[in-house]
């Protein structure tokens, strides 16, 4: 039987010669199977055995836990929606901080996934927000909230800008990243129209009693300096049937989320039986996430 | 056989030598000037090297404003570089002849401003060390789908191209032969449409951005161009001169002040189209012109860049009405400040001023001003040293070819005649 030249030898022969005099200063932890793995998308079965593997050994090596990396892929018959009721966000940041718990972003630099902006009631102008507000007691009088992440676009920009294909919409709407294949140009990061994107300036900085060791490739696995990441609906929950951290966080059930295909979920009921909108409706991005009102005052 | 490899290789030798001897032999000045380039090009790589270590947070790029002085730079180099087309085209189309005696040194140019460019995306990147990703094989480049790749695709054939040209026509020098028109003719009239490409499809990068409304105009590309073809004859201009002076290169007047002229005619275009942008965005008043309101006058208290873009305005106007009037065009002292004002016009007005505003307010309203660091500015000067030096380099190679001081054995002095002082 011939073996077939495939992509990954390609690398490995050329690579040996040529890389050995960046690599090094690069990074400290980088190993050199790290450095030759292909895009996640062309992996095969075995391969993101083999990746997910090593990562678990890796990261319980470096962080002294133990961890599982898992790559659970989109099941069909789903496509992710989120709704979030802007009449009863009271503003308090406890999604915020759960989705820190939960998905592993640098506390130092800080990173966070969801942003909540604080508007005056009577206007809807970004530019007018509050993303600082700190009072003693929130709600505040004469405000609102609008809590923003990642709005996982039917039509993203951010894919599109992509020069290496290190991210991209998977079946069931989520946008990931593959960080092992982001080259860290930003491009992303200009394209959104929503800053849902951040980017490791520093070595990602959490303490390992605060790791959450239940993780996802595509997800909260720990990053690394000098990539992207942003929300992902909790990939590493919502795609073994459980909420996202948020949703769960939020202490009164401002926030809803479901499979859109299916006629009987929450989300279709709050798309069928209130009125929606979504932010920046004009960039055409089409996102699946979704703000209503189901109180008429409050 | 043996005998002939023999020889080849002794050719090649000295080939080799005589052109590292004219590269790097020279007088005081040429010696002070590469030392002090020199130790720019370290304390930039010195930086670098920090920027490795600690990551991209030892700038003062954030969240907010995810691009900086890199990206700026980028911008303007890839403009000077689109400009070299400004002398292929007279030359080769006009045989206006005083300028086809420069072109080499105007492709030369756009070799050097384009290895620049890419120097700055190249520290810009998170994970240098994965560049190759952008490569359609092993790496999996997005094409057609992201204009980056676009725009890595044409600047690294426009670089290639420039190179083969500048080669082509050095190895005829050398061997005392005529270039075959059939060969390079067609090469210099591609590299016209690659070079405005270059420019068009850098300003398509910003230009396709629906999330940042201060870049999402369709006049962008046609303004980047309008303002390549002053930033990069200016920067011709200055070098010409120094090369007159330093080096046994003739260059006409005439065609300096054809240049010049140039410069007033692709000014006046820029103006205008920097007056139409101005118009629309202030006139319609909508939340669309917040970032041009924060470039030219504040906003919400935050106006840092507002005295960059004025110093620009300013500049660019004088050397505009400077290489308008034939007196001032024609004096070589206005004729050099009008080059200094330009050029420095077109940087801020093509770097800071274009690629900072368009993060200000960032895409959910919020301000964060942005100044380079000292690490940013330090690397940043060590790619312009580095830039500085290959073109000195290049050009000492190029002029000892044109002049026959590097030649083979074999051709004949006389054949150099016409060039020589």
């Amino acid at each position: 039987m011939k073996k077939r030249f495939s992509r990954r030898d390609f690398i490995k022969i050329t690579a040996v010669g040529a890389g050995a005099a960046v690599i090094p200063g690069c990074s400290n932890t980088i190993t050199w199977e790290e450095f030759f793995q292909t895009n996640f998308k062309e992996m095969s079965p075995q391969e993101i055995k083999h990746l997910l593997a090593g990562l678990e050994e890796k990261y319980t090596k470096e962080y002294g836990v133990k961890f599982t990396v898992k790559a659970t892929p989109a099941r069909e018959g789903v496509v992710f929606g989120y709704a979030l009721d802007l009449s009863r966000c009271i503003g308090c940041r406890r999604c915020v901080y759960a989705c820190v718990k939960e998905n592993n972003p640098s506390r130092d630099v800080q990173i966070q996934w969801i942003r909540v902006l604080r508007m005056k009631k009577g206007e809807f102008n970004l530019e007018e927000s509050e993303h600082y507000y700190d009072p003693d007691k929130v709600p505040e009088d004469g405000y609102f909230y609008v809590p923003v992440q990642c709005q996982q676009c039917e039509n993203p920009p951010c894919v599109k800008a992509c020069p290496v294909k290190a991210t991209w919409k998977d079946p069931d709407g989520i946008t990931v990243i593959d960080y092992n294949w982001c080259i860290g140009c930003r491009f992303c990061m200009a394209a959104c129209p929503y800053r849902a994107r951040k980017f490791n300036w520093t070595k990602p900085l959490i303490p390992k009693d605060e790791m959450n060791t239940d993780t996802h490739y595509l997800g909260n696995r720990p990053r690394m300096k000098g990539v992207v990441e942003k929300c992902t609906f909790c990939v590493q929950r919502s795609r073994d049937g459980r909420y996202p951290a948020c949703v769960e966080a939020c202490p009164v059930g401002a926030r809803k989320f479901g499979n859109l295909l299916d006629k009987e979920s929450e989300i279709r009921y709050i798309l069928e039986n209130f009125r929606t909108f979504r932010l920046k409706e004009d960039l055409n991005t089409q996102p699946k996430f979704f703000y209503f009102f189901s109180l008429g005052w409050g | 056989m043996k005998e002939k490899i023999k020889r080849i290789a002794e050719e090649f030798r000295y080939f080799i030598k005589s052109l590292l001897d004219v590269m790097f032999v020279g007088g005081r000045w040429f010696y002070v000037w590469m030392s002090c380039l020199t130790v720019l090009a370290l304390t930039g790589f010195a930086g670098y090297v920090i920027q490795i270590q600690e990551g991209l947070v030892v700038t003062n790029m954030r969240e907010q404003v995810s691009w900086g002085f890199y990206i700026s730079n980028f911008t303007f180099f890839v403009g000077v570089a689109a400009a070299a087309v400004l002398l292929v085209i007279p030359a080769y189309l006009y045989h206006f002849r005083a300028i086809k005696k420069i072109t080499a040194l105007g492709e030369l140019l756009a070799v050097t401003a384009v290895s620049m460019a890419i120097m700055f995306v190249f520290v810009d990147l998170g994970r240098p060390d994965r560049v190759w990703h952008m490569t359609p094989f092993p790496g999996t480049l997005n094409f057609p789908g992201s204009i980056l790749a676009w725009d890595m695709i044409v600047l690294n054939a426009y670089l290639f191209l420039n190179l083969i040209i500048a080669a082509y026509l050095g190895n005829r020098r050398y061997y005392g032969k005529e270039p075959k028109r059939r060969f390079i003719i067609p090469l210099i009239l591609l590299s016209i449409p690659l070079a405005i490409s270059v420019h068009t499809v850098t300003a398509f990068v910003y230009n396709g951005m629906a999330a940042r409304p201060f870049w999402n105009a369709s006049i962008l590309a046609p303004r980047f161009l309008a303002s390549a073809f002053c930033s990069g004859p200016a920067l011709m201009i200055i070098i010409f001169q120094v090369l007159r002076k330093q080096m046994d290169f003739r260059i006409e007047d005439s065609a300096i002040f054809k240049l010049a002229e140039i410069i007033a005619y692709a000014m006046a275009i820029n103006l205008f189209l920097m007056l139409a942008e101005i118009y629309k965005e202030y006139y319609s008043n909508t939340l669309h012109l917040s970032p041009m309101k924060y470039l030219y006058e504040g906003l919400h208290g935050h106006n840092e860049l507002v005295p960059w873009i004025w110093t620009a305005i300013i500049f660019n106007v004088t050397g505009f009405i400077l290489f308008l009037v034939p007196g001032t065009r024609k004096n070589f002292i206005t004729l050099n400040i009008g080059c200094v004002l330009i050029i420095t016009g077109i940087w801020i007005e093509k770097g800071m001023g274009l690629i900072i505003p368009g993060f200000i307010p960032d895409t959910l309203g919020e301000i964060y001003e942005y100044m380079p660091s000292v690490t940013e500015v330090m690397i940043s000067a060590g790619i312009l040293a580095a830039g500085a030096m290959i073109y000195t380099l290049l050009v000492r190679a190029v002029i000892a070819l044109d002049t026959g001081r590097v030649r083979h054995p074999g051709t004949p002095l006389t054949f150099y005649d016409e060039d020589r002082l």
